[in-house]
């Protein structure tokens, strides 16, 4: 190494600290914390949190701190590259980017021209989905969606279709007010500043932490009592809570009544034309019975109060107030604490301890606001009333086959014990809450050379909101929104390589993808989808065609893939973190946020969204080109400042107008990205303090959105404990109506969509011997790793570059293992050998992973024998996209049967010992590394 | 060897509380690039994409499990380690150079990078493995509370601290002068009963620990009382109920 500067080695008071500090939005991660970057001699020297910022408020994770590796990675890629070998050789050319969009341009204008649904564009970890989507929609496919299918679309979906918004990007616990807080499953990879942030703040006020995982890290680690639940079980385990505040009379009631659909009249024969379907008046508004009068009236009637306790005879039929049937269903005995705690893997006194734990805080430790509120109905209050009881879960309780029900099921246990949108409780993030009928529904194809009817994801409210075809067959490759999966409001990404593979239900030509490492660790069933990604057919071209790839670095994927659009790194790059895309939001302020270039790019690279734009105009895609033809958008952007999606509304809602006074609405300002900056990166607004709780009911929070240009038009709503739409789709399934099942989905869809949650066994769980397959096992991200990326990170590297299977004591001693064994690992799909690790503060049936920690030999610019490739192993090898045969001459989705989510948490292994010594099986050749290899030692800042 | 200062005039430390950290690592990335590019010589990588990556961290978490004595569940603690900048600091005393010194003005314990000769004794005696040779630059390696942060000028008065106590997101952090009883440091430690590492070794570390809360504790006996067991209780139990609101 150079000598290092005179007087570094000084012990100064006061050294320089940098030339400039350049404000922008963190992208290690999804959880966009703003960034203070120090630049020294043009080079990123420190990076820290934005202490102004709504998200981060100046901290900033490990995978933040450690971005100037990121930046730097030995990984990135250099231009554009066609492949020259076989794929996944890794064999690539450099070509000019003019060559890239000529390749790109001749396979895709034909498909547009002729056959639109041929382009599978599908876009991963996308922060810019409202974009890409629209690329999508002028493109005309239907063959568009995110990741969100294979992530936590279970808690989305059902929180949307609950309460009109779920976790996270939804909204937010009250940190600050809050006294007991419960959170479930894997939960730490998203939000993750802010959560450990509130937890920090919670515990300093003395409140407390419920943390049900079968895992004891992170969070769960921190947490005053730990819940070291089965798998799977967690619907079963908040139901009996639910069974358990029924019993007590511990709900309230008054909120139920005013808020939710606890008062909606069902009717309740089986014979009835309508069974199951709410009561609705002339104007199509469902009906309550006014508990004084004792009449049916639209529930949103000013004055009333509905009656629980009522019931309604009516053309012969008997309608019956949907609170009655749920706590009918759920005051059951095979809901008692008794009853579930085996399964559960609980002793039925916890259950019942947490049950009274919550209603103790919710009801005995309530808080009182002097703030006054109107609401919806013109009604005055004087105070605003809180349960500090708040909850938060994320895809450990999604990742199920029975995800969407447990999710639901955990939003109504909120709703009964009324903690949401209430001071201490849960809240909403603007521009949530939305209620589903406010969401787009799916939509379809136009045909060859139009763009698409309409946005392709959306909430279906019914069977008539299907994308199927008449006889049932799926319009999307993926089969989002069919009859195997009706409400896939995501999308299903983890299946499109298989189906496309398989021509089922149609072949494609292109498949273009983007930040989505799909020949590697965000496939189920990873070795199999390699093959699949270069098999041929009899004519020896490729099963499918054209693969189109971007990405920053030299991840798996790349290899597979036949034209490689490489993008910047987070630093060199504009975004906008937008509220018509995935906002960033806090429950007190709208928020948005964008990235910018920090630092230009050194190599022939292009933000993946610039040259969308580019390729849209080549295209000629509506939206992408103008009158005569020219390209509209010079890059991404000039789009984020000039696009607008509704007059006065475009991607970013700050400093809007000429004058850039416009908040949310105004006409185009010029001069926006250079105020954003100026701001720090980021623009806020804050939520006036009579607006600030009971958000769907309060006229000044509906009046502020529609004035900020959330919405058009105040949209209040009430909470769905019984959920219509469900029940709509087992009438489908039990003959009624024009839009039908195929026969053989009938009992599937009657089991699944119950209009009140219930619990099912998760379907691996149902399907393979537990004799043969006796565990669990789950996997998650240390919190210093997102996915892939962190490998590649020089720093992060060094503190996580082996996963072992953690293994409960009681197993470890049965099985013998000792320090630094191996062990092989099979699931009814497949066998893996990896290196173990004694963990006790684990479910005793359970045993887990960090995820994506393995890599392929070849990637991430790493040496081939990293510890990543020779010792570090995917869990994927043994989860299959696709359920074992039943004999029923049908392949079932491994997903939730609601929402197509993928059921990466239903696996069932055993263990074995296995001979001492690696490498970790299957051992996959190495793809040759286009990139070559990062240096050997560093020293970074001794030039500063 | 070299000789510790009779009485610091403050003693400067970080407080870590153990009921809060979560083992996120964020302390410690950010602690090496603040300190890789700043004062001394760079915290090198070795190796650092291949098969053995080690590289210099002045701060380092580490994950231990616990089942308590009394039985119940295993736990899982995160305990991060940096220096403790100890009163009776043997790492100083043992340096044959006197490039290990003690600050008289704040009791910050650091290495004079043009002393240190790379020997290694002060890391054998130190007790807590918290210095590290940086494996490039042959010179010893160790927390300096970020010296060059904490009065520094070009900083905002806000940002005066040590850059794992700035960054750490759930608030397990905190720095100040443990030497005064009146500062917040030394009130959050007599109100949570902070605690030394080892203090059988004799080198009263400034730097202080605070134990988790009691974990596990939800009543045994805690059940709610039914006010219904059957449908049609429940019924009137309902109606009594809306009746009162």
């Amino acid at each position: 190494m150079g000598d290092i500067k005179a007087g570094k080695v000084e012990a100064r008071p006061s050294p320089k600290v940098s030339d400039e500090v350049r404000q922008t939005t963190c992208y290690m991660c999804a959880c966009r914390c703003g960034i203070n970057v120090h630049l020294q001699d043009g080079k990123v020297k420190y990076i820290e949190g934005n202490k102004d910022h709504p998200v981060n408020k100046g901290v900033l994770c490990a995978k933040g701190s450690a971005g100037i590796m990121q930046h730097y990675s030995p990984a990135r890629l250099q231009a554009p590259m066609k492949r020259v070998g076989p794929r996944g050789s890794g064999e690539f050319e450099e070509i000019s980017w003019d060559e890239a969009y000529d390749i790109a341009e001749g396979w895709l204008k034909p498909l547009r021209d002729t056959a639109p649904e041929k382009l599978a564009f599908f876009t991963g970890r996308d922060q810019s989905q409202s974009f890409t989507s629209f690329w999508a929609q002028g493109f005309g496919t239907p063959n568009y969606a995110a990741h969100g299918g294979f992530c936590s679309v279970n808690m989305a979906a059902a929180g949307i279709y609950t309460m009109g918004g779920a976790f996270w990007e939804f909204g937010q616990p009250d940190w600050d007010r809050a006294k007991l807080f419960m959170i479930f499953g894997v939960a730490e990879d998203h939000d993750s500043n802010p959560i450990k942030a509130g937890l920090g703040r919670l515990k300093a006020n003395g409140g407390k932490v419920i943390g049900v995982n079968p895992i004891r890290s992170g969070y769960n680690a921190i947490a005053d009592e730990w819940i070291g639940i089965t798998p799977g079980t967690d619907g079963l385990f908040i139901l009996s809570i639910i069974h358990e505040l029924l019993r007590a009379g511990k709900v309230d009631l008054n909120y139920l009544c005013r808020y939710t659909n606890a008062g909606f009249l069902v009717s309740t024969d089986e014979g009835a034309a309508d069974f199951g379907l709410f009561l609705r008046g002339d104007d199509d508004k469902a009906l309550v019975l006014d508990r004084a009068t004792g009449k049916a009236v639209a529930f949103d009637t000013p004055g009333i109060n509905p009656d629980l306790a009522g019931h309604l005879r009516q053309g012969g039929t008997t309608y019956r107030p949907a609170f009655q049937l749920l706590a009918e269903k759920y005051m059951d005995g095979a809901y008692a604490p008794e009853e579930v705690a085996e399964r559960c893997g609980l002793t039925a006194q916890k259950i019942r301890a947490v049950a009274a734990e919550l209603a103790r805080v919710a009801f005995e430790e309530e808080i009182v606001l002097d703030q006054p509120w109107t609401d919806w109905k013109g009604e005055k209050h004087d105070k605003m009333i809180g349960r500090p009881v708040s909850f938060h879960a994320m895809r450990g309780i999604s990742a199920h086959s029975n995800g969407f029900q447990t999710c639901r099921a955990l939003h109504i246990l909120q709703i009964l014990l009324g903690s949401v949108e209430v001071p201490g409780g849960f809240r909403f993030k603007p521009p949530y809450p939305k209620p589903p009928e406010a969401h787009p529904k799916p939509h379809d194809m136009n045909g060859p050379g139009q763009p698409m009817k309409g946005p392709h994801l959306g909430y279906p409210m019914g069977p008539e909101d299907l994308l199927v075809e008449g006889d049932g067959t799926p319009k999307r490759i993926d089969k989002a929104f069919s009859w195997e999966n009706p409400f896939s409001v995501h999308g299903m990404m983890h299946m499109v390589i298989s189906n496309a593979h398989a021509g089922d239900p149609y072949k494609i030509d292109t498949l273009f993808l983007y930040m989505a490492n799909m020949a590697w660790n965000s496939s189920m069933n990873t070795s199999e989808v390699m093959r699949m990604l270069t098999d041929k057919d009899d004519n020896g071209d490729y099963v499918i065609p054209h693969i189109i790839y971007s990405d920053a670095y030299s991840s798996e994927t790349v290899a597979y893939a036949d034209l490689i659009l490489p993008d910047t790194t987070y630093l060199e790059r504009h975004d906008c973190i937008s509220m018509l895309d995935r906002p960033i939001c806090e429950a007190d302020a709208a928020a948005d946020a964008i990235r910018w270039p920090v630092v230009e790019p050194d190599r022939n690279v292009k933000g993946f969204q610039s040259a969308l734009c580019d390729l849209g105009a080549r295209l000629g895609l509506p939206g992408f080109v103008n009158e005569d033809g020219s390209q509209k958008y010079a890059d991404y952007a000039d789009y984020i400042v000039n696009h607008e999606r509704r007059p006065g509304v475009g991607p970013l809602g700050g400093f809007r107008g000429e004058d850039g006074t416009g908040e949310g609405r105004g006409s185009v300002n010029p001069e926006q990205l250079n105020r954003y900056i100026e701001n720090g990166g980021f623009w806020h607004t804050q939520v006036p303090d009579d607006a600030s709780y009971y958000k769907p009911w309060n006229a000044g929070y509906q009046d502020w959105a529609v004035k900020i240009g959330l919405f058009d038009k105040p949209q209040p709503y009430v909470f769905n404990l019984y959920l219509e739409p469900m029940r709509k789709m087992q009438r489908a399934a039990e003959g009624h109506g024009d839009v039908q099942p195929p026969d053989n989905m009938r009992e599937r869809v009657k089991a699944a969509f119950t209009p009140l949650p219930e619990w099912s066994q998760p379907f691996e769980d149902a399907a393979v011997d537990h004799d043969e397959y006796p565990v669990h096992a789950l996997t998650q991200r240390p919190m210093h790793m997102y996915h892939s990326w962190g490998s590649q990170n020089a720093w992060l590297r060094q503190i996580t570059n082996v996963n072992r299977l953690y293994i409960p004591g009681k197993i470890w001693d049965e099985k013998g293992f000792e320090e630094g064994d191996w062990a092989h690992v099979s699931s009814v799909h497949g066998k893996i050998k990896v290196p173990v690790a004694r963990m006790d503060a684990l479910n005793p049936n359970t045993v887990w992973t960090w995820n994506a920690i393995g890599k392929k030999r070849g990637a991430w610019a790493l040496s081939e024998d990293a510890p990543e490739a020779t010792k570090g192993f995917l869990l994927n090898h043994l989860i299959n996209e696709l359920l074992p045969e039943k004999g029923d001459g049908q392949r079932w989705a491994n997903s939730d049967p609601v929402t197509g989510q993928a059921a990466w948490f239903d696996l069932r292994v055993r263990i074995e010992k296995a001979p001492p010594g690696g490498p970790s099986e299957p051992a996959h050749k190495a793809s040759k590394s286009h990139i070559g290899q990062g240096p050997k030692d560093m020293a970074y800042g001794e030039e500063f | 060897m070299t000789a510790l200062p009779e009485a610091a005039d403050k003693k400067l430390g970080l407080v870590i509380d153990l009921d809060t950290c979560v083992g996120c690592h964020a302390c410690v990335v950010n602690c090496k690039e603040w300190n890789t590019s700043n004062y001394g010589n760079p915290l090198s990588d070795i190796d650092a994409y291949g098969a053995e990556p080690e590289g210099t961290f002045l701060n380092r978490v580490h994950a231990f499990e616990v089942t308590p004595d009394t039985g119940g569940c295993a736990q899982t603690i995160h305990f991060p380690k940096s220096c403790l900048h100890c009163e009776d600091a043997p790492c100083v005393t043992v340096c044959p150079t006197g490039a290990s010194y003690k600050r008289v003005e704040d009791g910050i314990v650091l290495v004079n990078e043009n002393d240190c000769m790379g020997c290694g004794l002060c890391a054998w005696a130190c007790p807590y493995g918290a210095r590290e040779l940086d494996a490039l630059a042959g010179i010893m390696k160790k927390c300096t509370l970020c010296v060059d942060r904490i009065y520094n000028e070009n900083l905002p008065e806000e940002d005066r601290e040590p850059a794992c106590v700035r960054t750490c997101p759930a608030g397990a952090r905190h720095f100040g002068d443990l030497g005064d009883p009146s500062s917040d440091v030394s009130k959050l430690v007599a109100e949570r009963e902070g605690m030394d590492l080892m203090p059988e070794m004799g080198t009263k570390p400034v730097n202080k620990y605070l134990p988790p809360r009691q974990k596990d504790t939800l009543l045994a006996d805690m059940a709610l009382t039914p006010k219904s067991e059957e449908p049609k209780g429940f019924l009137a139990w309902l109606d009594k109920a809306l009746e009162a609101l």
